[in-house]
């Protein structure tokens, strides 16, 4: 239960009585709401009081008559604008002339209340302010929480693109300090470990870039139709010095025909990480495969490994940002900790999803699917 | 006592800062013990009892180090801790020890930033173990 405080700013004791009793008996509720909403009156006389009231109590709604005895109800509007309080301000009026509604307007009054006004146009006009209110604190609420996200995406990031700056100056300073000794082969292992960082700073950024890419707008022109057994096979292709190394072998099945409207770069965004961790995450002489398989309107496609495999615990977070699982036996597996929520991003946008299945130490299989057709809004 | 007389539990998951930590402690003499996980670091803590421990704060949680210095400090309360972390550089969070409030909470000895110099952390390591 919300509740809205209502001043109204009346010469006449009958309207302000009225008000009072009308209001303090209402709520306002509409299915999208979370809560109910009630008001609580409080009332002046004059301009000049409620002028008090308002800097004293902030209210959400303002009842304001126009025809005061001291400052007048446009003034008062004024007052409030100028000090930028966040009031919805309704005027009454008997007989508003069309310079003083003019005004009034301008000032950003959202109503005009006629009096004599019964029950049901005072409740109606107070439930439209509590519509527009509701909704300009859910719009703000939401930019907040916008802004956090971004933040806390910006702070990790920061992390990220920092810790491979710091290892490799610390290896450098030791070279420079010759603190392992005066021959280039005392510092093997801090070269090697600097040139993987190296690496793993521009996998990072290429992420990122991918990352950027899905953020902005889709642009039609860039949609074909796009065979995904060609784009599986670039994306084997890409990973074989990798698997030759783990010596695994990829696979690739097509059941049926895979043709899909879709910009081809973002159906290797999708194949590229998906792959790349069947191979990365899997064990050496391993399996990886790629099975794509259609229904008359989806397209299927499963990425199967033999390698670690996920806990339940840590499917929780998997596609979320930066998040790479730490363990004993991904200690020495590089990644930017974008790849998954890219991958998944993307696929929303085509109105997909993805599931992942998987055993620890038996292996994990992603299941992605996609629609044939993409409906307009896309 | 000298400073081989002492061993240094150090946990932290970034590799090469382990490594490079590890490297200047052992150049100045101590004995390190180098773990890459909270999990590591607790099943360490289990058996052994170190002179001194080094903690990273965010390893496989968010606050590994905090609770490191927590269930280190339940076990051995005499144990001097650092933490040692890149945190207040890169969110702007930034905490100290020095009001009662956080000593209150934050379990360790020291706070350190990461990136200082090995000698700045050898001082510090030299007065906490008093020698």
């Amino acid at each position: 239960m919300a509740v809205l405080k209502v001043l109204v700013v009346d010469d006449e004791p009958g309207i302000r009585s009225g008000v009072s009793r009308i209001l303090n008996n209402f709520h306002v509720t509409y299915p999208f709401m979370d809560e109910d909403y009630t008001y609580e009156v409080t009332e002046a006389a004059t301009g000049e009081d409620g002028i008090e009231i308002i800097d004293r109590d902030r209210p959400d709604i303002l009842l304001l008559d126009n025809k005061l005895p001291g400052i007048q109800g446009v003034e008062v509007l004024e007052y409030v604008r100028n000090k930028k309080y966040d009031i919805v301000v309704a005027m009454i009026t008997s007989y508003a002339s069309l310079d003083v509604a003019v005004k009034a307007h301008r000032y950003g009054a959202t109503d005009f209340i006629p009096k004599p006004f019964t029950p049901q146009e005072l409740k109606s006009s107070i439930e439209n302010i509590t519509k527009q209110q509701y909704l300009k604190r859910i719009t703000h609420r939401m930019n907040e929480e916008g802004k956090k996200i971004r933040y806390q995406f910006l702070s990790v990031l920061s992390h990220e693109l920092k810790a491979p700056l710091n290892a490799i100056e610390g290896y450098l300073k030791m070279m420079q300090e010759k603190q392992s000794g005066d021959r280039i082969e005392d510092y093997a292992t801090p070269i090697e470990r600097s040139l993987q960082r190296i690496q793993g700073m521009r996998n990072l950024i290429m992420d990122l870039l991918d990352f950027t890419k899905i953020r902005l707008e889709r642009k039609e022109e860039k949609i074909e139709e796009v065979h995904l057994s060609n784009i599986a096979t670039g994306a084997i292709v890409t990973v074989r010095p990798y698997a030759i190394q783990m010596e695994i072998a990829v696979k690739l099945t097509v059941k049926s025909d895979a043709v899909i409207m879709a910009d081809p770069t973002d159906m290797e965004i999708i194949f590229n990480n998906l792959v790349s961790n069947s191979v990365k995450y899997n064990r050496v002489g391993g399996k990886a495969e790629i099975i794509i398989d259609s229904s008359e309107n989806e397209v299927i496609i499963f990425f199967t490994d033999t390698g670690i495999g996920i806990t339940e615990n840590d499917k929780e977070n998997l596609f979320n940002e930066f998040v790479r699982i730490k363990n004993e036996k991904t200690r020495n597996i590089s990644g930017s900790g974008l790849g998954l929520s890219i991958v998944k991003k993307v696929i929303e946008l085509y109105n997909g999803t993805i599931a992942v299945d998987s055993t620890p130490d038996v292996g994990t299989t992603f299941t992605v699917r996609l629609p044939k057709k993409q409906t307009s809004n896309t | 006592m000298k400073k081989s007389d002492f061993t240094i539990l150090v946990a932290d998951d970034d590799p090469d800062y382990l490594f490079q930590t590890v490297f200047s402690l052992e150049k100045e003499g101590y004995k390190t013990i180098a773990v890459e996980s909270q999990a590591e670091a607790e099943s360490v803590i289990a058996r052994i009892k170190p002179d001194l421990a080094i903690f990273d704060l965010m390893m496989e949680n968010d606050d590994s180090g905090f609770i490191l210095c927590y269930k280190i400090k339940r076990k051995y309360p005499d144990i001097p801790v650092i933490l040692a972390t890149a945190v207040a550089h890169e969110t702007g969070i930034s905490f100290s020890l020095d009001s009662e409030n956080e000593k209150s909470w934050i379990r360790a000895d020291k706070y350190l930033e990461k990136g200082i110099r090995p000698e700045q952390l050898d001082q510090e390591i030299m007065k906490l173990l008093k020698i």
